[in-house]
């Protein structure tokens, strides 16, 4: 019994000798939930190099601290999410949180975040409840939401002079969300959605559903797919001969990191997403260069998200001299900023979504060429935000 | 939906129906004939699409390539896979409980999609089909339908009636038949019953690697893609009674059809249709359509 008493208070004691050498570090740490393995890997590794390209431009420093990584493979599994976050917020005690690709992970995150209140940056997931009804001061998102390009794409569509159109995606959240929006703005300018089509996620047999399209002829087919998808379903649709019957308008998934794979299908797809190919910006120059310089690749679209997500920590921890508890003071500081993007400049809305050009894009060879801007500064509505 | 319409989805219903009976075939016979409920049946069709991609660069280089000679290579090695396979693990099931069987099964999932990670990664891959089948034949004044897909049935259709011939008109087929009924009234009569399940074991591997092959060019090749049409083989063999090889056709005709036919008119509910048209089926007969043997 004594031993015991003993060993407690040893043990204590230890604690309280640890925990002030820690704070004396005054590192900011950094917890990376990122897909490392699985079809997202990729994706996940360009948001980490993106996030640390910022910070090696910084000096390694952003609000006067110096920046140590956490890292944790979010498996790209919703059902893991919870655990796999809580490794971040409890066992490595993380000041910040920067994730990640999957919606269904990243509003698992969000979760947490707010329960616990830890700073989260999301650079990508687009789903719309993030800066939806789960906004939080403390949560922040640095890519979009799925409705923005699909809205801008539906406004476009009508203009173009399409009246009828119809929708065809995965059945998921993600799928629903962009062609729900993409009919909003259809609609509203004067545009008629006859019918939307789904398979389940992630099924690529479209066959019965191309002969669908071809049968009931609308004017344009809106898509949202990505991935191996997206590959199958651009070749799909070609070899079904639709290509040149029906315009087929997409979000820029459809088209980003996808062309190798679709080749000669694509030519002359037009999509829309808030980042493009030959923006030929002396600020996406730079960054172009410069990421290729460090990392021997090209960026990306999700290059680009994870050194915007960097950028906004840097605006809220220089407001609050690093003092992450500051929760309040940080949200505002980046909602009165203006990010320096290498996609182009922009604002973060009241619910903490980009508030952001949406380029119109065209395939050309290997690029998603912009054609030029679909809709300036298009905010997320943010339904069901309370904020 | 006009008659065009309505024919072009039926073919396509079809050309589903059959590619799954290709598939639930290889696991309704390992089950009829062995009784081993194998989940890691899905993995063969992965293996098969994964050959497809995999191989076909190598069959070109050292064998002079052709569509043909990557198909006949990927099915002499999924039958060396399923007999290598039988000898290490299958052999030792058939005297074990189903939840035995099926933790192993599971357990060779996981191990099949780490292999495939390690050597092929996670990526997608697309896989060319040959030129003189990559044309479409007009059907109705707007329609096509892509030859590749007639082909798929043409397979499909060929396969199915060797399989009947040789289970119906030969000696192995007899022996086969009669291992499913009295496995030890076999061995008595002095069958090699080992070597018997051995080759039954093989030959469904490769129905399931032969018809990945060939779903290759229009499905994709993916990770997890076995998972997926595992189930929906489940559902077949659910449907159709469980070891019966007829049962099978004919109820993957039927998910073929329902699966068709429900994504384009209840869009909504596709992918659930196919679920509703099982639980139906478990009400209305328990066992099955047709009963095996």
């Amino acid at each position: 019994m004594k031993i015991r008493y003993c060993m407690a208070t040893l043990a204590s004691a230890a604690l309280l000798a640890a925990a002030p050498a820690q704070a004396q570090g005054n590192k900011l740490k950094v917890g990376f939930m990122l897909p490392y393995t699985g079809t997202y890997a990729a994706l996940g590794i360009a948001i980490e190099n993106g996030f640390r390209l910022y910070v090696d431009e910084q000096g390694g420093k952003l609000g006067g601290r110096e920046i140590e990584y956490v890292k944790v493979d979010d498996e790209s599994d919703p059902s893991k999410a919870t655990d796999n976050v809580n490794k971040l917020i409890k066992r490595d005690e993380v000041d910040v949180l920067v994730g990640t690709v999957h919606s269904g992970v990243a509003i698992a995150m969000a979760r947490a975040a707010r329960q616990s209140n830890t700073l989260m940056i999301n650079p990508n997931g687009g789903a719309g409840a993030i800066t939806g009804a789960l906004c939080a001061p403390n949560v922040f998102r640095s890519s979009f939401s799925n409705w923005q390009p699909a809205y801008a794409m539906g406004e476009v569509a009508a203009k173009r002079g399409h009246k009828t159109a119809m929708t065809i995606t995965w059945k998921y959240a993600a799928g629903e969300e962009s062609v729900n929006g993409f009919r909003e703005a259809f609609e509203k300018n004067g545009g008629k959605v006859i019918k939307d089509l789904t398979v389940p996620f992630p099924n690529v047999e479209f066959q019965a559903l191309l002969t669908e399209i071809a049968a009931a002829k609308p004017d344009a087919v809106y898509t949202f797919f990505a991935g191996g998808g997206a590959v199958k379903f651009v070749k799909d649709y070609a070899a079904a001969g639709l290509k040149d019957a029906v315009p087929l308008y997409g979000a820029g998934f459809l088209t980003d990191g996808t062309l190798d794979a679709q080749g000669d299908a694509a030519q002359g797809l037009l999509t829309t997403l808030h980042y493009a190919d030959g923006l030929n910006t002396p600020r996406d120059n730079a960054f172009r260069l410069a990421y290729a310089k460090t990392f021997k690749l090209q960026p990306d679209v999700y290059a680009v998200q994870g050194y915007d997500a960097a950028q906004m920590l840097a605006v809220g921890l220089k407001a609050v001299n690093g003092d992450v508890s500051k929760k309040a003071e940080i949200a505002a500081a980046i909602r009165s900023a203006t990010i320096d993007s290498p996609r182009g400049k922009f604002t973060v809305s009241k619910a903490h979504n980009p508030v952001q050009d949406i380029y119109l894009r065209k395939v050309v060879g290997k690029e998603n060429k912009v054609e030029g801007i679909a809709i300036k500064a298009l905010a997320d509505p943010a339904r069901g935000c309370k904020m | 939906m006009d008659l065009a319409t309505f024919l072009i989805q039926c073919l396509n219903a079809v050309q589903y129906g059959l590619l799954l009976f290709l598939v639930a075939s290889g696991l309704t016979l390992i089950f009829g004939i062995m009784g081993v409920i194998n989940l890691a049946h899905g993995s063969f069709y992965m293996i098969g699409a994964y050959m497809a991609y995999a191989l076909a660069p190598a069959v070109e280089q050292h064998l002079g390539g052709g569509f043909f000679a990557t198909l006949a290579v990927g099915v002499a090695l999924s039958v060396a896979l399923g007999y290598l396979l039988e000898w290490l693990f299958f052999s030792y099931l058939y005297e074990r409980e189903h939840l035995q069987q099926v933790l192993m099964t599971y357990g060779l999932i996981l191990v099949f999609e780490e292999l495939r990670s390690l050597i092929v990664g996670n990526d997608v891959h697309g896989v060319a089909m040959p030129e003189w089948l990559s044309g479409t034949v007009p059907l109705g004044e707007v329609m096509t339908y892509p030859v590749y897909r007639l082909f798929i049935s043409a397979v499909c259709v060929a396969v199915a009636l060797a399989m009947w011939l040789v289970l119906a008109r030969t000696r192995l087929g007899m022996r086969i038949r009669a291992g499913a009924t009295n496995r030890e009234m076999v061995r008595a009569m002095g069958v090699d019953i080992r070597l018997l399940y051995r080759i039954v074991f093989a030959i469904g591997v490769a129905l399931a690697a032969l018809a990945g092959m060939i779903a290759a060019p229009v499905s994709s090749v993916y990770p997890n893609m076995g998972g997926q049409v595992l189930i929906i083989c489940f559902v077949v063999v659910v449907i159709g009674g469980i070891g019966s090889i007829k049962g099978a056709l004919v109820a993957a005709l039927l998910v073929g059809f329902v699966d068709t036919f429900g994504k384009v008119l209840f869009p909504s509910l596709a992918g659930l249709s196919v679920y509703l048209l099982m639980a139906a089926m478990l009400l209305w007969k328990p066992e099955g359509l047709f009963r095996a043997g």
